[in-house]
């Protein structure tokens, strides 16, 4: 066991655990956030920077502070560390800094991209980000692309987290998809379209931190948070079956993995995580393919969850913007002002 | 001159072929180690005081104690022959004249390491530098100086050149080991480091070229004899690539420890700045660290001579000094634009991140698009804080060094070149034709 103590919370974790993941057991603010990194899937994480922080000393044995920041994700907890997340604000500039990085580039097209609300880069940027821009050139672009049947590949919206490519590598043996080119111009490719064909592939979407994987049989169907989520399963031969439903209405737009609040696939026993196949996934959208078993509980944190949509925090207040809908043939389905009051 | 110890004998007829290789003496020192314990060749380069040349300056000794030795396990030496950072020629040149003492160090340290494979990795622009090792290597393998038994020591080794495809980031060390195995260039994540997991998950040491030539004469001359060239803890000789605005261009093997006024001003070196001009600025070890003016390049703060050794040129920290590097020395006359040359390195950073981390891959681009502006006369006095800014978000978060390589000069330039930074704005629009030149980038202004 070691010993570590996180912006002055003190907790004992296993020998190996990495300083992410004691965060994570501490919980609250004082967790990084992490977009690349996924405990679910080996070799993840690293990347994208976001979760960088400092050690002011690296163990009881050797005591020294390490000389740069350390990704949270990849480095291992020592007996007697103490690492500053919050309370460093070195550490908070330079998390701005990699927010802004990540953005510089980034459309911002949430308006039109079926990831936001639940879209993890969104809510970086409202909480590490800064609210202006200081970048002023044309950002880059790709060309959409269908990979596979099912999945759209915007790679314009894409951080290069590679989790979709340590899915195709760790679920989907014979992968074709990967990253092509380098620098600022590397993108995810399977090369050839339409390769991904596989019957897990559809994890990738639910990898995706942001809203450059897709799903073809959702997109444009609606704003997440009009949704209302629930759990169901089904005997499925290829994979555990549990999955979440988002109904709108009585329709089932989109069937996904369920998430914890990390927004990582949960486990469903001891060690396995609940990865779907595209069966359940793409194939199943009646009530009847599903045992219903109730509301899903949503924890993450995220931009809903944090309230940032809140009505009140708009100076609108909920009858008159109600008000302003009428006639519109808005349909909220339940749970569209605040989805925690599911 | 002084002591020449790698790049000596070059007018001697055949020097490139094996057998007059051997005619000056090639061969002997691997005679003499193979009839050496391992440990006491490791002792002579740990007494030599030798340290990497392909940058950092890692003591040479220590990298090969650390080397993990799991029962049962290979281990394998692998050489950096990937040499792209702008300015460093020195491991082309010595491949291309001597192949031979490359091949005879690398059998040397593998038999020192315990590994009985080895490999070369070369850049794949450097093509006929390729087929030249290849022949050696053949030669040595006619020779029986490799293969099974090796000059009946019972050492079996075989050493193999691999062919990179022309990625500076394949230099960094664990992204060559990736290349090596067939996979994308991209470094990894430290730890594990390379002695304990490298080539195919093997213990792996990885050196420089001229750092494993050297094994050569150390084994030769002994590591306490070695370690009497030089000053201090910079030991032996160091090949220099000069260039830029000099008389005498060229890899010049040095005694580390010779005045830097004296290798730029010398006959026996670069022998001055070339028409007459004054001396600007120097890049002292290849393109990622940081530029010096005149003054400071050729005295330290404290008003010491400045020399060619690994502290002496880092003295004053990066306030007011450099590092030696792979020993790139770019020397620069007044007439030249240090925006413009910065502008030239970071677009070379740019193009060879290798995007796996977002400070370095979008921050490279950044800032060389803000000195684009610049070029245009289009940039104001915010853009400087803004490069300065950026600069300093890249630097010591990224996954390997490239992003500090990418950081060192735009923050150098700023610190001692500012004004010129200001004059580029002042001067506006008169710098340059703009529509023309966006029209050429296909950029666009916001
Ligand atoms: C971006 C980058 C490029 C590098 N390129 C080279 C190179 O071309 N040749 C080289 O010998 N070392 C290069 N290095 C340094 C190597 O990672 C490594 O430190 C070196 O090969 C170790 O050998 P040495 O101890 O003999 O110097 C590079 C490092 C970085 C970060
Ligand atoms: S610093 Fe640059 S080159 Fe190095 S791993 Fe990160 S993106 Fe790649
Ligand atoms: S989550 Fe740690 S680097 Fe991306």
């Amino acid at each position: 066991m070691a010993k570590v103590t996180i912006d002055g919370h003190t907790i004992e974790v296993p020998d190996g655990t990495t300083i992410l993941n004691a965060a994570r057991s501490i919980g609250g603010k004082i967790v990084p956030p992490a977009m690349c990194y996924y405990s679910k899937l080996k070799t993840s994480g690293g990347y994208c920077r976001t979760c960088l922080v400092k050690v002011s000393k690296g163990s009881e044995k050797d005591p020294r502070p390490m000389p740069k920041p350390v990704a949270s994700c990849r480095t291992n907890v020592m007996d007697g560390m103490v690492v500053e997340n919050i309370t460093s604000p070195e550490i908070l500039e330079a998390r701005a800094g990699v927010v802004e990085f990540l953005l510089i580039n980034h459309p911002l097209d949430c308006p039109i991209c079926d990831q936001a609300g639940e879209c993890h880069l969104q809510d970086l940027g409202y909480e590490h980000g800064k609210a202006k821009t200081r970048y002023e050139f044309a950002r880059r672009t790709f060309v959409k692309i269908d990979i596979g049947e099912y999945i759209k590949l915007h790679m314009t919206r894409c951080i290069l987290c590679y989790r979709c490519v340590k899915v195709a590598e760790q679920l989907c043996p014979g992968r074709v998809h990967g990253v092509i080119n380098r620098g600022d111009v590397a993108e995810i490719s399977t090369y050839i379209q339409q390769a991904v064909d596989n019957e897990m592939s559809g994890n990738m979407i639910d990898v995706c931190p942001v809203g450059a994987l897709t799903d073809k049989t959702f997109r444009f169907k609606s704003r997440v948070w009009f949704t209302k989520p629930v759990d169901a399963h089904r005997k499925c031969d290829k994979c555990c079956g549990k999955v979440r439903l988002w109904f709108k209405g009585s329709e089932v737009l989109r069937v996904t993995a369920r998430k914890d609040e990390w927004g990582e696939v949960e486990d469903v026993a001891e060690g396995k995580a609940g990865w779907i196949c595209n069966d359940c996934r793409f194939h199943k959208k009646e009530v009847n393919d599903w045992v219903i078993e109730g509301p899903s509980h949503i924890n993450r944190h995220s931009v809903i969850s944090a309230n940032h949509y809140e009505l009140s925090k708009l100076k609108l207040d909920t009858e008159q913007h109600l008000k302003q809908l009428e006639g519109k043939k808005v349909d909220l389905g339940e749970g569209a002002l605040n989805p925690n009051n599911q | 001159m002084g002591r020449q110890l790698l790049i000596n004998d070059l007018d001697k007829p055949g020097i490139q072929t094996l057998e007059g290789y051997k005619a000056c003496g090639g061969y002997t020192a691997l005679d003499k180690a193979l009839k050496m314990k391992p440990e006491e060749i490791v002792e002579e380069v740990k007494k030599s005081g030798l340290r990497g040349r392909g940058g950092a300056g890692f003591p040479t000794g220590m990298k090969w104690s650390f080397i993990a030795k799991p029962p049962g396990v290979p281990r394998y030496l692998v050489c950096n022959a990937d040499e792209s950072e702008p300015g460093t020629f020195k491991d082309r040149f010595l491949m291309e004249k001597k192949p031979h003492i490359l091949i005879e160090g690398m059998i040397i340290s593998s038999f020192a390491l315990g590994a009985n494979v080895s490999y070369i990795y070369i850049r794949g622009e450097m093509m006929y530098v390729f087929h030249i090792l290849e022949k050696a290597i053949q030669e040595a393998y006619d020779a029986g100086l490799l293969g099974k038994n090796i000059m009946g020591s019972g050492f079996d080794h075989d050493l193999y050149v691999h062919c990179g495809a022309g990625a500076y980031i394949c230099g960094e060390e664990t992204a060559l080991i990736e290349s090596l195995e067939g996979k994308r260039g991209n470094p990894r994540i430290k730890p594990p480091f390379p002695a304990v997991k490298g080539v195919w998950d093997c213990p792996t040491v990885v050196n420089n070229v001229e750092t494993i030539a050297a094994v050569v004469p150390i084994t030769t001359m002994g590591g306490d004899e070695y370690a009497k060239i030089g000053i201090g803890k910079s030991t032996g000789t160091k090949l220099i690539s000069a260039s830029g605005h000099i008389n005498k261009p060229g890899v010049y093997e040095i005694e580390l420890g010779v005045p830097v006024e004296e290798f730029i001003y010398s006959d026996k070196y670069c022998g001055g700045i070339r028409n007459g001009k004054k001396m600007k600025a120097v890049v002292a070890g290849g393109s990622s660290v940081p530029v010096l003016p005149t003054d400071l390049i050729l005295k330290t703060a404290k008003g010491e001579p400045r020399l060619m050794t690994y502290e002496s040129l880092a003295d004053g920290g990066f306030q007011t000094g450099t590092m030696l590097g792979s020993g790139g020395f770019i020397v620069m006359d007044e007439d030249t634009s240090i925006v413009k040359n910065l502008w030239n390195f970071t677009r070379f950073y740019h193009h060879e991140s290798c995007g796996q981390c977002s400070p370095c891959r979008e921050g490279t681009g950044w800032m060389e698009k803000i000195l684009h502006k610049f070029l245009d006369g289009h940039a104001s006095m915010s853009d400087i804080d803004l490069l300065w800014d950026i600069q300093g978000k890249i630097e010591g978060k990224t996954i390997c060094p490239l992003g500090e390589a990418a950081a060192w000069p735009v923050a150098a330039a700023i610190r001692h070149f500012r004004s010129e930074f200001e004059e580029y704005v002042k001067s506006g629009k008169n710098m340059k034709d703009v529509k023309h030149y966006y029209r050429l980038n296909n950029l666009e202004t916001a």
